[in-house]
């Protein structure tokens, strides 16, 4: 158990620190090392530059979204009671993305972290109202579903402005839909990196709460937690740290589901451990994905498609050979 | 002490309530069971006691506190609940479920502390299943999670104690064992419980005071011995009973018109 959680902890940053030895312009293992030297200390080449302005930034980029993104996914399992929603399903990402295009299409005065925000709240705050009962049950059925007719609905509203924009934002919207970090930059690392911490951190800090509130409504109150407001807390905070990822990198699927799994399936279900281990997993799985994505072809492939490539086969061998224990029943 | 007082609940929008103007209390050190048909408001009455649901008439009193005035975290420090039995979503093994008890006493950026531990484990061990501590909790017996469940329930350290027909899913062996523990760590401990139960035997045995329902109303209160007859009995459940008793123990049984056909009782010759 320990060993796991330390080397969970540490892969990330070991990912990281590989990554940045890999790119199409070759840089020689020794001249990164000393570009990173010369990073700390000012002065640099043109591979330095490289090195810290294009390679350092964009893997940072990838971890903080796949943290995000994880994190996000293991937090709305939990409060829903769910282990089937992640961002992606519940509508959140979509919801982000038609308020990003709104703003590249005809708000550009909107800053695009905020107008994600909006959309993406939007979107959960209908998905979940819709698959609310007069009683205030919330099937799990029923939440899947409601989080694909949201998705779809918002999807549509994405098309229908990209159909209305000119030729130079259709562009950008749609290869910024597909998910990349292909022009990733330290002034998007500090705007995704503010609401991700933000985002983040009341999840982290609260974490134990999760696994009082996942009981159940009427067990977590009788258990003295004042469920409406810590899952508003919750949702709000899982909000915001998927959000602020999509708004830098564009539709990412799949992490957010599958990285919380994975690692219930290593360590168990307590949250306790739960949410730090899908921050780090979340964050190595992005890095690495990236680092394949700009990689495996000469071309600069949306790390989306790769993390749907790599993420369905893998994850349908763990649910064909564990995942009855990580799913309960 | 838990009083109930002129109690009434209505659900949001129907036009009676389902619960009529309940009155009642049980003593300090107390062990109190509700009786009722199905459909007689016992699990409203009992929700409602819990804190769940909100009365439209009436007050509860824990301790001489009104209810309604307390916070989440003030009543779970108050009154336990012993849920009936259910399927959480995620595996959480018995000692992290039974952890979650400490919730009203960790702070809120806090996870439980060592000494919360220590009394999970010392709760585990007074319902006699410290063996299951890492066995995951979707993986155990019926009556194994109800006594998780009971433990849970003593490691929020509160003078009441709720259970919610806590037989329901158990065999006959354990419908005593569980009920037997029940009232064996409430007079250790001075624990003042209310439970509902379906089997007015089972009130026979384990109960201080017996309160029957019918229909939203209280029709009775008592001792089992005052309540428990077979005039009462016939009223609330609307069949004929029968009481069969010798020194030392009654016991209740419904009169059946049915008998099990002669023919059926003789092996045919071959």
């Amino acid at each position: 158990m320990r060993i796991k959680t330390v080397l969970l902890i540490a892969a990330p940053f070991v990912a990281a620190f590989f990554s940045l030895f890999i790119g199409g312009y070759t840089i020689s293992p020794l001249n990164v090392l000393h570009a990173l030297k010369s990073g700390l200390c000012g002065a640099g080449s043109q591979e330095a530059a490289i090195v810290l302005d294009i390679r350092l930034p964009r893997i940072i980029l990838a971890g903080l979204s796949g943290l995000a993104l994880s994190t996000s996914g293991a937090t709305l399992q939990a409060v829903l009671r769910n282990p089937l929603v992640d961002p992606f399903i519940l509508g959140i990402s979509s919801g982000a993305a038609f308020g990003c295009a709104v703003t590249i299409g005809f708000a550009p005065f909107i800053p695009l972290q905020a107008a994600a925000f909006l959309g993406g709240g939007a979107a959960v705050l209908i998905a979940c109202l819709i698959a609310r009962t007069a009683v205030g049950e919330m099937s799990r059925l029923s939440l899947v579903l409601s989080g694909v007719i949201v998705s779809a609905f918002f999807s549509a509203m994405v098309s229908l402005i990209k159909f209305f924009v000119d030729q130079m934002k259709l562009q950008s919207i749609v290869y910024w839909l597909m998910g990349s970090f292909s022009v990733a930059d330290w002034s998007q690392v500090r705007s995704a990196g503010i609401g991700i911490f933000l985002g983040s951190l009341p999840v982290f800090l609260l974490r134990w709460r999760l696994n009082v509130i996942s009981m159940g409504d009427e067990e977590a109150r009788t258990l003295g937690v004042n469920v409406s407001r810590k899952r508003l807390i919750f949702i709000s905070a899982a909000t915001l740290a998927a959000t602020s990822a999509v708004a830098v990198s564009g539709i990412i699927g799949w992490v957010g589901l599958m990285v919380p799994h994975l690692v219930r399936m290593m360590v168990g279900p307590d949250h306790r451990r739960l949410i730090p281990l899908s921050m780090a997993g979340g964050a190595t799985f992005m890095i690495l994905a990236d680092t394949a994505a700009r990689n495996l072809t000469e071309f600069d492939i949306p790390v989306g498609i790769v993390t749907a490539l790599a993420g369905a086969p893998f994850f349908i061998y763990l649910m064909k050979r564990s995942g009855r224990e990580s799913w309960g029943r | 002490m838990i009083r109930v007082e002129g109690l009434s609940f209505r659900h949001h929008g129907a036009p009676t309530p389902v619960v009529k103007n309940v009155t009642f209390s049980v003593p300090n050190g107390g062990i109190a069971v509700l009786l009722g048909p199905n459909g007689s408001g016992k699990t409203t009455l009992f929700k409602s006691i819990a804190g769940l649901w909100k009365p439209c008439a009436g007050k509860v009193l824990l301790n001489g506190r009104e209810m309604a005035h307390l916070s989440f975290r003030e009543r779970a420090r108050l009154l336990a609940v012993v849920p009936q039995e259910h399927a959480p979503p995620f595996p959480y093994t018995v000692l992290e479920a039974v952890l979650m008890g400490r919730a009203p006493y960790v702070g809120p950026y806090a996870s439980p502390s060592r000494q919360d531990r220590q009394k999970a484990l010392h709760a585990l061990d007074a319902v006699g299943i410290s063996a299951l501590a890492d066995r995951p909790y979707t993986g155990i017996s019926g009556g194994e999670r109800q006594l998780t469940l009971i433990a849970r329930a003593l490691t929020q350290e509160t003078p009441i104690l709720l259970l919610d027909e806590p037989t329901s899913h158990l065999d006959f062996r354990n419908q005593h064992k569980v009920l037997e523990m029940v009232g064996r760590i409430a007079s250790r401990e001075g624990l003042t419980v209310l439970m509902t139960l379906h089997d007015p035997n089972l009130a026979a045995c384990f109960a201080h005071r017996v309160v029957l329902l019918k229909a939203g109303e209280m029709m009775a209160e008592g001792t089992p011995a005052e309540v428990l007859t077979e005039r009462h009995l016939e009223r609330l459940y609307d069949i004929g009973i029968g009481i069969a008793s010798d020194t030392e123990r009654r016991f209740i049984y419904p009169k059946s018109a049915f008998v099990v056909p002669e023919a059926f009782n003789t092996v045919p010759e071959g």
